[in-house]
């Protein structure tokens, strides 16, 4: 599996030998390759006027485009910040109720990430052909496809060190602009351009596989409601800046201490791990029915609503195992 | 009826290819040449309709709808042998006699007297001890032995010790269908109870004094307060409605000291509309979230659900912390008054959140209230305007209560499945006809066999492992929070797409838990044995005694298999049917064996039934992986500009 952004194909159709061959080395004679691009098809070819594009057929011949459209940007930021809104209003009716939550479209969001995760582990694992993926960016919704698939078709992705791993490689290092997205949050008036809760929404659809394959990752939903939190407000900093360079200029590892430090100590450690836990080998395939996606409650209503019989039985669950 | 295919609903590509069965009982599929030889069972009771489509060129579709959510979509090849099996089938699924029904041939081969015993499992005189009646307040009558006073109630009633049979009798007369007010729950901590009625027949002015009697008499039986409430659980408008036809509700100057109040729950019209506006959105191909919402929203079942939980809730509170006693009726009082008592009883008192104590519960406000199951289940044909979800709606108000309390309940999610399954299956004989009187006249407990007994049996495979009677969640009132949490009412997948295995979580926790606290308790008592044995060997190596050392017996592994066994497939993440190239059905998924553990468990369950028991059907085939029809994909275009993405 591959990431990118886009290719500046730009208005006249401009052509790029060495990432032509670079793209043609990928793959073996005969082999095939699948681009997702996570534009529609028409926003990529608008993306041309101002120097973008897509990958032309003929100079790319090995490799098939698909399109699947991911909100991104201010219209992700505005469907969280109207979700956040719906889950605190006191006074809506069960009448109401759905088409208001329907209205955020942040579960379609939600549907389209782990549907879109699942087209490119299916592309590799089932057609075993490789995957380029790329948006216009490439750290935006890049980002959530390549490494929510990775949790998909990677079990080592899926125990607790691996999915740290996985953070820093596909999130972190490959240049989530975490200062720029993660700034103000829902409550927040501001509503900053740059704001956009990609790495809430990843987040959200790990919870959605924790639910579905409840016995296959090695952390619960307590290491994602911390991580959620540190993206935003950190004693740590590992979610400081935009990408690898600010930081080295901003000697992040020098003055600051690492979130994965503190997380992998064994007191606390302990804390965020599932005991339901059994290394599963295979490829996690969830469902992306509307039926088994369901609303976060852990996080969109943490502080609405006391989560003090959920917590009884998770302590429950614990103690069946360790008695065991 | 052979070369009779079997479609998936929600994968298209999985196509099984068998021979139709028809029996006085069932409807079976058993798929050709696969060593498994899978087999769909489906009782005729299930049927809740069949629809014969349009023929096409791949044969004569018919879609068959049951009552327990599974929706079975068969493709038959000449369109003579469809229309005779969907003539059959309308006949077999629409029974006029009893004796037509599954429960009076069922035979899962007990002597007389384990029939008996099985019937006895249940034991209504029992509960009401258990309540602590009869005493100061509260006595049993027997005004009803012969249903003279009201057919539909049992011959047991239970009412204030001030309500003698004259008032009784002309209470009786004020109500309708005669169904005056008796005791459903009785809370011994505070004297507060739960009374249920049908409502008064007061039209605009009319009184009764008996009745007014009555309900003091309900008032007295709680010294510690000074008043009751009646609680019509009818929207306002439609009692309103009533008085006009001479019935109605209680007027508070008329009785002395109630505090009335509406909870407005809708009628059974209602109530079946929305769950067939729901299961039409269940039958949605592929919806988008926005479908799925809009479509439930419209439904409005979860609003339903959450009234009557509301409802069940107010009266909860005003026994348990007002210590204030309750009078239940709706219309006739079998209806929502037993979906709103029995939610009460649960909220209230522990008892009824264990296995036994469900059971009782189900038998006391609904079984023995005469709550009609006949008309309301559709076990003969009858008028289609009969037939409501009603006990499948409290049966998702215990889901609901479950998802919200995971510690508090005994039972678990597939307890509930199996209960209403058997309500629509008429294979036991607790739910049939519509009364007491009616039940004991067909001498069904000397012809049929008892659900509770067979749940019983089984109840290894309906525990709760997170259950714990020391636990917090267990002890008292429960106390479900009212608002705000519209959110908490979550889709029963489990119930209403039962049979989509795509769509449930692959690994069952409940069952794994159930293992590990088995296995945990097998190692616990081995290693007290083994303590002994230490001991022993410690006592007779004191004593100069040689031992041998014994092996150690392993009859149990301990191997707790979970996710080796768990693969499971890909679903169709592109809303295009047309997908990747086809692939020959020999690159087959071996490793890819999904292994439900809730559906072997069903399997278990039913040992009576042949090994596929009709409760699990549509079980994935998982050795064909063809592509859906088309097969290649479009052809790229030619000589064009090419920069237009191809879809898959």
């Amino acid at each position: 599996m591959l990431r990118s952004s886009q290719p500046l194909t730009g208005p006249n159709r401009k052509r790029c030998r060495e990432d032509e061959m670079l793209l043609g080395k990928v793959l073996d004679k005969g082999q095939r390759g699948f681009i997702i691009d996570t534009r529609s098809a028409q926003a990529a070819k608008q993306a041309r006027m101002t120097g973008g594009g897509t990958e032309p057929k003929s100079s790319y011949p090995q490799w098939r485009r698909l399109h699947r459209p991911l909100e991104r940007g201010r219209p992700l930021q505005e469907s969280f910040i109207k979700l956040v809104e719906a889950c605190n209003d006191t006074s809506i009716n069960m009448d109401r109720w759905l088409s208001r939550l329907e209205s955020c479209r942040w579960l379609s969001h939600v549907k389209a990430a782990l549907s879109t995760a699942c087209l490119a582990a299916q592309c590799m694992d089932r057609e075993e052909a490789s995957v380029l993926v790329h948006g216009a960016e490439g750290t935006d919704t890049t980002l959530l496809v390549t490494a929510l698939a990775q949790v998909i078709l990677d079990p080592s992705c899926r125990t607790l060190a691996g999915f740290q791993g996985l953070l820093e490689r596909e999130w972190i290092e490959a240049g989530h602009p975490f200062h720029l997205r993660c700034a103000h949050s829902a409550y927040s008036h501001a509503r900053l351009k740059q704001e956009a809760p990609l790495f809430l929404l990843f987040l959200d659809c790990v919870w959605q596989l924790s639910r579905q394959f409840p016995f296959s990752l090695e952390f619960g939903e307590h290491l994602l409601l911390t991580l959620f939190d540190n993206a935003y407000a950190s004693a740590y900093g590992t979610f400081l800046c935009n990408n690898e360079k600010e930081r080295c200029l901003c000697k992040v590892k020098e003055s600051t201490h690492s979130l994965w430090a503190w997380l992998n100590q064994p007191g606390e450690k302990k804390k965020y791990l599932n005991p339901l836990y059994s290394h599963n080998a295979l490829v996690i395939w969830p469902s992306v029915e509307p039926q088994s996606i369901q609303l976060w409650q852990g996080l969109f209503f943490r502080w609405i609503r006391s989560s003090q019989y959920l917590d009884e039985a998770w302590a429950e669950i614990q103690r069946l195992v360790e008695g065991n | 009826v052979e070369n009779v295919r079997l479609l998936d609903r929600l994968s298209s590509r999985k196509v099984a290819l068998g021979t139709l069965y028809l029996t006085a009982t069932h409807v079976i599929f058993v798929e050709n040449g696969s060593e498994t030889r899978k087999e769909t069972w489906v009782l005729h009771s299930q049927i809740s309709s069949i629809e014969k489509q349009a023929t096409t060129a791949t044969g004569c579709p018919l879609l068959i709808r049951c009552k327990n959510f599974q929706v079975i979509q068969l493709v038959i090849p000449q369109e003579r042998d469809c229309h005779d099996v969907y003539i059959s089938l309308i006949r077999l699924a629409r029974p006029v006699k009893y004796e037509e029904l599954y429960c009076f041939s069922f035979n899962p081969k007990l002597d007389k007297e384990e029939r008996e015993q099985g019937w006895k499992l249940v034991d209504l005189n029992e509960e009401y001890n258990r309540m602590g009646i009869p005493n100061n307040y509260w006595q049993i009558s027997d005004v009803n032995r012969d249903y003279g006073v009201c057919d539909s109630y049992p011959t047991e009633v239970y009412v204030p010790k001030s309500a003698t049979a004259h008032i009784i009798v002309g209470s009786s007369k004020f109500r309708s269908r005669r169904r005056f007010p008796a005791l459903s729950y009785y809370c011994k901590d505070n004297n507060a109870s739960i009374c249920r009625s049908s409502q008064p027949l007061s039209g605009f002015s009319a009184r009764c004094l008996e009745d007014e009697q009555m309900l003091q008499a309900i008032r007295k039986a709680n010294p510690g307060s000074d008043f009751i409430y009646v609680v019509d659980t009818r929207p306002k408008l439609n009692a309103m409605a009533n008085r006009a036809a001479g019935k109605g509700y209680e007027n508070e100057d008329n009785y002395s000291n109630i505090k009335f109040q509406f909870i407005g729950i809708e009628n059974i019209h209602v109530m079946r509309n929305s769950l067939q506006k729901m299961l039409e959105v269940c039958e949605l191909k592929s919806p988008s979230m926005s479908d799925f919402l809009w479509g439930l929203e419209n439904s409005g079942w979860l609003k339903h659900i959450k009234a009557i939980m509301d409802a069940g809730i107010f009266i909860a509170k005003a026994v348990a912390e007002e210590g204030v006693s309750v009078l239940v009726h709706c219309s006739d009082g079998w209806d929502r008054t037993a979906q709103v008592c029995s939610v009460a009883s649960l909220l209230l008192d522990p008892y009824y959140r264990t296995m036994k104590g469900f059971m009782v519960l189900i038998e006391k406000d609904w079984v023995s209230f005469g709550h009609k199951f006949n008309h309301r289940y559709g076990n003969l044909d009858g008028d289609p305007k009969e037939i409501s979800p009603v006990i499948d709606q409290f049966i998702e108000c215990v889901w609901q209560l479950m998802e919200q309390f995971p510690c508090a309940f005994e039972f678990n999610e597939r307890f509930l499945i199996h209960i209403q399954h058997h309500i629509y299956s008429c294979q036991f004989g607790n739910f049939l006809c519509n009364s007491q009187k009616e039940r004991r006249e067909l001498k069904i407990q000397e012809r049929t066999y008892s659900l509770w007994d067979h749940l019983w049996k089984n109840r290894a495979d309906y525990l709760n492992p997170l259950y714990r009677s020391d636990h917090s969640q267990t002890q008292g009132t429960l106390h479900p929070q009212m608002a705000p949490c519209n959110f908490l009412y979550k889709f029963w997948s489990g119930m209403y797409n039962r049979f989509e295995k795509g769509l449930h979580p692959r690994q069952s926790v409940t069952d794994y838990l159930m293992a590990v606290k088995e296995e945990t308790q097998q190692l616990e008592e081995e290693l007290e044995v083994l303590g002994e044995r230490l001991a022993n060997l410690q006592k007779s190596q004191l004593n100069g005694n040689k031992f041998k050392s014994r092996q150690q017996d392993r009859s149990k592994q301990s191997g707790l298999s979970t996710s080796n066994s768990l693969a499971n497939t890909p679903q169709e993440y592109s809303n295009d049917l047309k997908s990747f190239p086809s692939r020959s059905p020999s690159q087959g998924d071996e490793e890819d064996s999904a292994l439900i553990l809730t559906q072997d468990n069903l399997k278990s369950s039913d040992p009576d039934l042949s090994a596929n028991s009709d409760q699990e059907s549509g079980v994935e085939d998982l050795s064909c992986r063809s592509s859906s029809g088309g097969g290649c994909l479009p052809s790229e275009d030619s000589g064009k500009d090419s920069d237009e993405a191809v879809f898959l």
